[in-house]
C-alpha cells in the first residue's frame, strides 16, 4: 500500500505533458489515478514519473460534433454516463459509464482512462468497440487515429505507445435506423463491479426493419474487450427477432478464448456471455 | 429522574468528532524522533527458513534496525487463553506456517523507507508442502504445524449420542441431513491495526497506543511480555475504528513495536497496510460440517445433530480454539429438543481465526437453522410453524446444551414479525410471480445469543483472561464522578469501536443523577484513568460494564441525596433529581443545582458529620449468567435463474435485547450486524489456493459490503428484559449477524427449490447459484 517513490509532474499544457511524457522514460500518464494509483500502491507497477494530465484546460468537455460526439481526455465517467447527447446517440456507452464502479470512481475517473487502462473486465471499452469509436493517440511528434476495435490489445495493454496520450474518445453519432445498449453482470452482482461478462450491441435497423450493420463488444470473458464479429455478422439480414437474437448470442464467444476467473468458470462464463448477447440485442433493437 | 432520558434516541455524542474527520486513530498520533515498523511476510502457505540476509536492508538510508526471531524469541510466543496447539511466536521461528506470517521487522525513519527496507530483506525459504482444506487437513495426511501433533487439536462435544440414536430408530421418523460450508471470512475493520510504542527507559514505562477492543488486556499482557507492572504499562485505545472482534487479540506487532522502542529509545509505530491486514490479522469462521434433524411428519423434532470441524489456522492465539465452544453453547438454539453436537478444532496453513462478530453463534445457529428449513421443506410443513412446534416455551430454560437461557418469548416475536412482514401477503405474492416465471423465495430464521459475558462460571469454561494477566472473571466495572461545577465524567474499563458507549452511558447515567447528556462525559480506553474492564466483544459491554455504571450512578445519587437534604433541611428520602438538580418531593422551589451539591461535596466541612469529601463511586458487577438474546428474520430474494444472479428486495428484523437504553444505537448495532452476516451469505470469501495463497487479499477481490449493495432494513423489536442485570439489558452487537446469513440462504433456496435445489454453499455468488440450478438440469 506504499508505492515505491516516484517524480510528480502536473504540466498546465498538454504540449508540456507531451514533452514531458517524451522525454522521460517509464513515465505514466494518469488522469482519474482510480486505476494508477491502486497498482501503484499495490507496487504492480512503480513508474518513475507520474504526468498528471488533471489541470489541463480543455480536455473535459463532452462536444457534438457533426458526425460524432468528442469526449475528452478528462471526461469523468459519471459525466459521460449523464449527459443526454451521449445518451441519445450512444446509449451503450452511457450505460457503461453509468455503472462502472461506485460514485466515486465515476466522479473521479475517465472515460478515456478506462479506455487506456484496458482491463479484461472494464465496461466502457465493450460500448466503445460496439459503438464503432475511434481513439485520438497525440505525441510530440503529432496525432493519431485508432479504431477501437484495435485498440485493446491485450490484459492492461492497449495500442498506444509510449509517448502517447489518448486526447479524445470520439463517437460517431447515431444515424435513424442505429441504436445500441450495454448489460452486464458485475462481480457483485446486478450491475455493480466490473463484468463478469458485459455485452455492448450496436445495430442498424432498416427502414424495413432488418437489421442492416450490427457490432457487438465483449468484456470480462476473454483477456481483452473485443469484437464478437461470427455474432454480429449473423444477424445482418435477419428480422431482428427472437430466433436470430439467439442465433447470434450463440456465436458470441467464437474466437474468444474465455478465461476462468474468481468469479465464474468458463462454462459459466460463456453462457453470461450469451445471456447478455441476447439482453443487450433485444434492448437496442427495441429501441 | 430527567424523563425519558433512557429509551430515547439521543444522537450520539462522538459523531460530531467524527464526521468532521476530528476523531483521533492511533495513527493520527505523532511523537518526536517517532519511527516506522513495517514486516517482512512470508509469501509461502508453509516453508523452512533457511536463512534471512538483511544487509541489503540495512544499507539503505534511513534503516535503522532489522529484527528476526532470534531477537525476540525470548518475548514470545503470543499469549493464548485457551492454550491448545501451537502458538504463535512473535516472529517466524525457522519456519512459516502461513502466507502473511511475520519472518522480520524493519524499522525506519519513515514508512516508505520502512516498506523498501522489506523488500530489501533477502529471504531464503524452502516450501513444503502445506495444507488448507479441512477435511483433508484432519486426516492429517499432512501436518500443518509442525510443533503439533495431529492437525486436530481438540474436539468440543456435547448432548447425548444415545438420545439421538433412539429417535433414529423411533418409528416415522424421518432424517434430513446437508453437509454444508460456513465459509472464512476476512473481518475487514476499516481502520486496520495500528500500534505507537512508546518506551521511555527513563521512567522505566511505556506507553502504547493500539487499535484495539481491549486496553486493559493489552496492557496486561504487555506487561507479562515485558516483565513490568500495571504501574508501568498505559495502553491507550483511541478512536477505533471498527473490530468485529479483530481487535480482540493481543498481537505479536504490539510486542513487537514495544520491543523496537526499548531497543531503539524511540517511539516506533505501525500502521497495518490493507493488504496485510487481509493476512496478518484474525480471520473468521471457516466451518465444514453435517447437519442432521431427525423429526416426525407433523413437524416435532426429535433430535438435531452436527458433525463439524473448524479452521483454526496456522496458530492458537487468544480465544481461537475456544470459539466453536461459543457456538455450543447455543448449539439447540430455542428448541427444546436433544442434541450431540460435536466439532473438531483443525489446524491448517492459513491465518489464525478468532472471535468475528457473533464468533461461533452465527456458526452454530446457521447450521441450525438452514436444516429445519430442509427438514420443513421435506415434510411439507410451513417453516415457521415447524420452529413454533418446538420452541422453549418456559423461561428460565435448561438447554440440551447444558445451559440455562434467562427469558424469551419466542412465540410473540416470531408472530410479531410474521405480522410485520405480512406474511401469508408475502407468500401469495410468490405464488403470482412464480406463475409469472419469476423466483422470489421467503427465507426465515430465528436464533438465540449467549452474551453479556459474563458470569464466572464461563471463565472457568475456558474464557478466562488469566493469560493476559487480568483477573479470571469477566467482570465491569464503572466509575462515575461529580465534578465541581456539577458536570459528570464516567469512567469505564470497555474498548467501544463504534457501538456508541458515550451516548448510552451518559443516557443512564443522566437517567440516575439528572444531570443532562450533554453534561455527561463518558472516558474509556485509557488504561491510566479507566478502572479495570476488560474491553468491548460478546454484546457484553452495557449488560456488564453499563450496569456496574448504572450501580456506581446509583451510589453517586444516594450519597448526593444525603448533600441534598443537608442543604435543604430536609429528610434524604424526600430528595429527587431532575433538570441538573435536586429538590424536596412536593416543594419544587426547595432547589439545589448539582454545582451547588458539588460544590458542599468538595468541601468536606460543609458535609454533614461523619461523610466523606467528593462526590464520586465506583462499581464492579459480575453478572450470575450470560443472557440470550433472541429474534427472527425474514429475508425476501429474487433469483434469476438465466444469470443465478440474486437480489435481496427486502429485510425484516424482529430482535429482542430486553430493555434499551438507545433505540438508534440499538439499529444501528442491528443494522451492521445484517450488513455482515448478509454480506456473508452473498459476498465475502476468503479463498486460499492448495499452496496456501490468499486468492482474495485485496478489497478488488474481497467484497466488503456497502449501502449501495443493501436493501433498506425494516426492523422492530420485542422486549423481554432478563432478570440478571439490574437495567434488564441484554445485548445487540451481534444479533443482526447471528441472524442473517442463513435467513438469506433459506430465501434463496426457496426461491429454486422448485428446480431441484437442496443447498448452496455460501456466499451466494451468481455463478454458485447458476451452477447449483444448472447441475439439476434447470
Ligand atoms: C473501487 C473501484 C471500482 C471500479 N469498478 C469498475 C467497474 O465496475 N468497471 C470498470 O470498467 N472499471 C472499474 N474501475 C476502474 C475505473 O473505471 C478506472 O477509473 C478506470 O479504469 C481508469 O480511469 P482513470 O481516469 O482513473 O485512469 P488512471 O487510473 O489515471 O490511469 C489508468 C491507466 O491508464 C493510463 N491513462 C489514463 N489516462 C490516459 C490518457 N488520457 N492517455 C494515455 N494513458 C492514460 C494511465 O497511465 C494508467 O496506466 C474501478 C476502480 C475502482 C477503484
Amino acid at each position: 500500500m506504499f508505492p515505491r517513490q516516484f517524480e510528480y509532474v502536473a504540466p498546465a499544457s498538454l504540449d508540456e505533458a507531451l514533452s514531458a511524457l517524451a522525454s522521460t522514460p517509464g513515465a505514466k500518464v494518469m488522469s482519474g489515478g482510480q486505476s494508477l494509483i491502486p497498482m501503484m500502491k499495490l507496487r504492480l507497477f512503480s513508474p518513475g514519473t507520474v504526468i498528471d494530465i488533471g489541470r489541463i484546460d480543455g480536455l473535459a468537455d463532452i462536444v457534438e460534433k457533426d458526425d460524432h460526439i468528442s469526449i475528452g481526455a478528462l471526461v469523468r465517467h459519471n459525466q459521460t454516463a449523464s449527459d443526454p447527447t451521449v445518451a441519445a446517440h450512444a446509449k451503450a456507452l452511457s450505460q457503461a459509464a453509468g455503472w462502472t464502479g461506485d460514485h466515486q470512481v465515476r466522479n473521479r475517473g475517465t472515460t478515456c482512462g478506462a479506455m487506456a487502462h484496458a482491463d479484461v473486465a472494464a465496461d466502457q471499452p465493450a460500448a466503445a468497440i460496439a459503438l464503432g469509436a475511434t481513439m485520438m493517440a497525440r505525441s510530440s511528434s503529432g496525432q493519431r487515429e485508432i479504431a477501437a476495435s484495435d485498440f485493446f490489445v491485450d490484459a492492461l495493454t492497449s495500442a498506444l505507445s509510449e509517448d502517447e496520450i489518448l486526447v479524445e474518445l470520439r463517437v460517431p453519432k447515431a444515424s435513424n435506423g442505429s441504436r445500441s445498449a450495454y448489460d452486464k453482470l458485475g462481480r457483485r452482482g446486478g450491475h455493480t463491479d466490473y463484468a463478469v461478462a458485459g455485452i455492448a450491441a450496436w445495430v442498424n435497423v432498416g427502414d424495413d426493419g432488418s437489421v442492416t450493420d450490427a457490432r457487438i463488444g465483449v468484456t470480462g470473458v476473454g483477456t481483452r474487450p473485443t469484437l464478437a464479429e461470427a455474432a454480429a455478422a449473423s444477424l445482418i439480414g435477419t428480422d431482428g427477432g427472437e430466433e436470430s437474437i439467439r442465433a447470434a448470442a450463440g456465436l458470441v464467444t467464437d474466437g474468444i478464448t474465455v478465461i476462468e476467473d474468481l468469479y465464474g468458470s468458463v462454462e459459466y462464463k460463456t453462457h453470461l456471455a450469451q445471456v447478455f448477447t441476447e439482453r443487450a440485442l433485444q434492448q437496442a433493437l427495441a429501441g | 429522574m430527567t424523563a425519558g432520558v433512557i429509551g430515547k434516541a439521543i444522537r450520539r455524542k462522538e459523531d460530531p468528532a467524527l464526521i468532521q474527520g476530528k476523531g483521533l486513530y492511533t495513527d493520527d498520533m505523532k511523537m518526536a524522533g517517532m519511527l516506522h515498523a513495517a514486516f517482512v511476510r512470508s509469501p509461502f502457505g508453509k516453508a523452512r527458513i533457511v536463512g534471512i540476509d538483511a544487509s541489503a536492508a540495512m544499507a539503505i538510508e534511513g534503516v535503522h534496525a532489522v529484527y528476526t526471531a532470534d531477537d525476540v524469541r525470548d518475548l514470545g510466543p503470543l499469549l493464548a487463553q485457551v492454550a491448545i496447539g501451537a502458538l504463535r511466536p512473535l516472529l517466524a521461528d525457522g519456519v512459516v506456517n502461513h502466507v502473511g506470517e511475520a519472518v522480520a521487522m524493519v524499522v525506519a525513519s519513515d514508512r516508505y523507507i520502512a516498506q523498501d527496507g522489506t523488500k530489501a530483506v533477502d529471504v531464503d525459504y524452502e516450501p513444503l508442502e502445506a495444507v488448507v482444506d479441512l477435511e483433508d487437513a484432519a486426516s492429517d495426511r499432512v501436518i500443518a504445524n509442525d510443533s503439533n501433533e495431529s492437525n486436530v487439536i481438540h474436539v468440543w462435544e456435547v448432548g447425548d449420542a444415545d438420545a439421538v440414536a433412539a429417535a433414529r430408530a423411533s418409528e416415522g421418523a424421518i432424517e434430513v441431513s446437508v453437509k454444508m460450508i460456513n465459509q472464512r471470512l476476512i473481518p475487514t475493520a476499516i481502520e486496520p491495526r495500528s500500534a505507537l510504542a512508546d518506551y521511555n527507559a527513563g521512567y522505566g514505562s511505556v506507553t502504547l497506543y493500539s487499535s484495539s477492543q481491549i486496553p486493559h488486556a493489552v496492557a496486561g499482557a504487555i506487561g507479562k511480555t515485558f516483565g513490568l507492572t500495571s504501574n508501568n504499562v498505559r495502553v491507550i485505545a483511541p478512536e477505533v475504528g471498527g473490530g468485529f472482534g479483530a481487535k480482540l487479540n493481543y498481537y505479536a506487532e504490539e510486542a513487537l513495536v514495544t520491543f523496537a522502542s526499548r531497543e531503539l529509545g524511540s517511539p516506533v509505530k505501525w500502521t497495518e497496510t490493507r493488504r496485510e491486514a487481509s493476512v496478518a490479522t484474525i480471520h473468521g469462521r471457516g466451518w465444514v460440517g453435517t447437519a442432521t434433524i431427525i423429526g416426525t411428519s407433523d413437524g416435532k423434532i426429535l433430535a438435531y445433530e452436527l458433525d463439524a470441524l473448524s479452521d483454526m489456522g496456522a496458530y492458537t492465539q487468544n480465544f481461537t480454539v475456544a470459539i466453536p465452544l461459543l457456538g455450543q453453547y447455543v448449539a439447540p438454539g430455542q428448541y427444546d429438543i436433544p442434541i450431540h453436537w460435536k466439532i473438531g478444532c483443525v489446524v491448517t496453513n492459513a491465518p489464525t481465526t478468532d472471535a468475528y462478530r457473533g464468533a461461533g453463534r452465527p456458526e452454530a445457529i446457521f447450521y441450525l437453522e438452514r436444516i429445519i428449513d430442509a427438514f420443513a421443506r421435506q415434510i411439507g410443513m410451513d417453516p415457521a410453524d415447524v420452529r413454533k412446534k418446538n420452541f422453549f416455551e418456559e423461561f428460565p430454560a435448561a438447554t440440551a446444551a447444558g445451559m440455562l437461557m434467562d427469558s424469551g418469548d419466542y412465540r410473540a416475536n416470531l408472530d410479531k414479525l410474521l405480522e410485520l412482514a405480512d406474511y401469508q401477503g408475502l407468500r401469495q405474492k410468490q405464488e403470482e410471480a412464480r406463475k409469472e416465471g419469476r423466483n422470489i423465495g421467503i427465507g426465515l430464521s430465528t436464533y438465540v445469543e449467549v452474551c453479556g459475558f459474563g458470569p464466572s462460571a464461563l471463565a472457568e469454561g475456558g474464557f478466562s483472561w488469566a493469560a493476559y494477566g487480568l483477573p479470571a472473571a469477566f467482570n465491569g466495572s464503572g466509575l462515575v464522578r461529580v465534578n465541581p461545577d456539577g458536570t459528570a465524567t464516567v469512567m469505564i474499563g470497555t474498548g467501544p469501536s463504534g457501538q456508541g458507549h458515550e451516548t448510552t452511558w451518559a443516557q443512564i447515567v443522566s437517567d440516575a443523577l439528572g444531570i443532562s447528556v450533554d453534561n455527561v462525559q463518558v472516558r474509556h480506553g485509557d488504561t491510566r484513568d479507566s478502572p479495570m474492564g476488560i474491553g468491548t466483544f460478546g454484546s457484553r459491554s452495557l449488560a456488564v460494564d453499563g450496569s456496574a455504571t448504572a450501580q456506581a450512578a446509583e451510589k453517586v445519587r444516594t450519597k448526593a441525596a444525603r448533600v441534598a437534604a443537608h442543604m435543604l433541611e430536609a429528610s434524604p428520602d424526600d430528595i429527587e433529581f431532575a433538570d441538573g438538580g435536586a429538590h424536596v418531593a412536593g416543594s419544587p422551589d426547595k432547589t439545589v443545582t448539582w454545582a451547588e451539591i458539588a460544590e458542599v461535596s468538595y468541601q468536606p466541612h460543609r458535609l454533614p458529620e461523619g461523610m466523606e469529601g467528593g462526590m464520586e463511586a465506583n462499581a464492579v458487577f459480575s453478572p450470575a449468567n450470560a443472557t440470550w438474546p433472541f429474534g427472527s428474520h425474514l429475508a425476501v430474494v429474487e433469483v434469476d435463474d438465466t444469470t443465478g444472479d440474486v437480489v435481496l428486495m427486502d429485510y425484516f428484523a424482529m430482535d429482542d435485547c430486553g430493555n434499551v437504553i438507545n433505540p438508534m444505537i440499538v439499529d444501528g448495532q442491528v443494522h451492521g450486524g445484517l450488513a455482515q452476516g448478509i454480506s456473508q451469505a452473498l459476498f465475502e470469501h476468503a479463498i486460499f489456493d492448495e499452496d496456501g495463497n490468499l486468492l482474495t487479499g485485496s478489497l478488488l477481490d474481497y467484497p466488503i459490503p456497502t449501502a449501495g449493495d443493501l436493501p433498506s432494513f425494516q426492523l422492530d423489536r420485542t422486549t423481554t428484559p432478563t432478570d440478571v442485570n439490574p437495567m434488564g439489558v441484554k445485548g445487540i452487537g451481534e444479533a443482526g449477524t447471528i441472524g442473517s446469513a442463513q435467513t438469506v440462504v433459506n430465501a434463496v433456496i426457496d426461491a429454486v427449490a422448485h428446480m431441484g435445489v437442496t443447498h448452496i454453499d455460501m456466499p451466494l455468488r451468481p455463478k454458485r447459484v447458476w451452477q447449483a440450478i444448472h447441475r439439476n438440469g434447470g
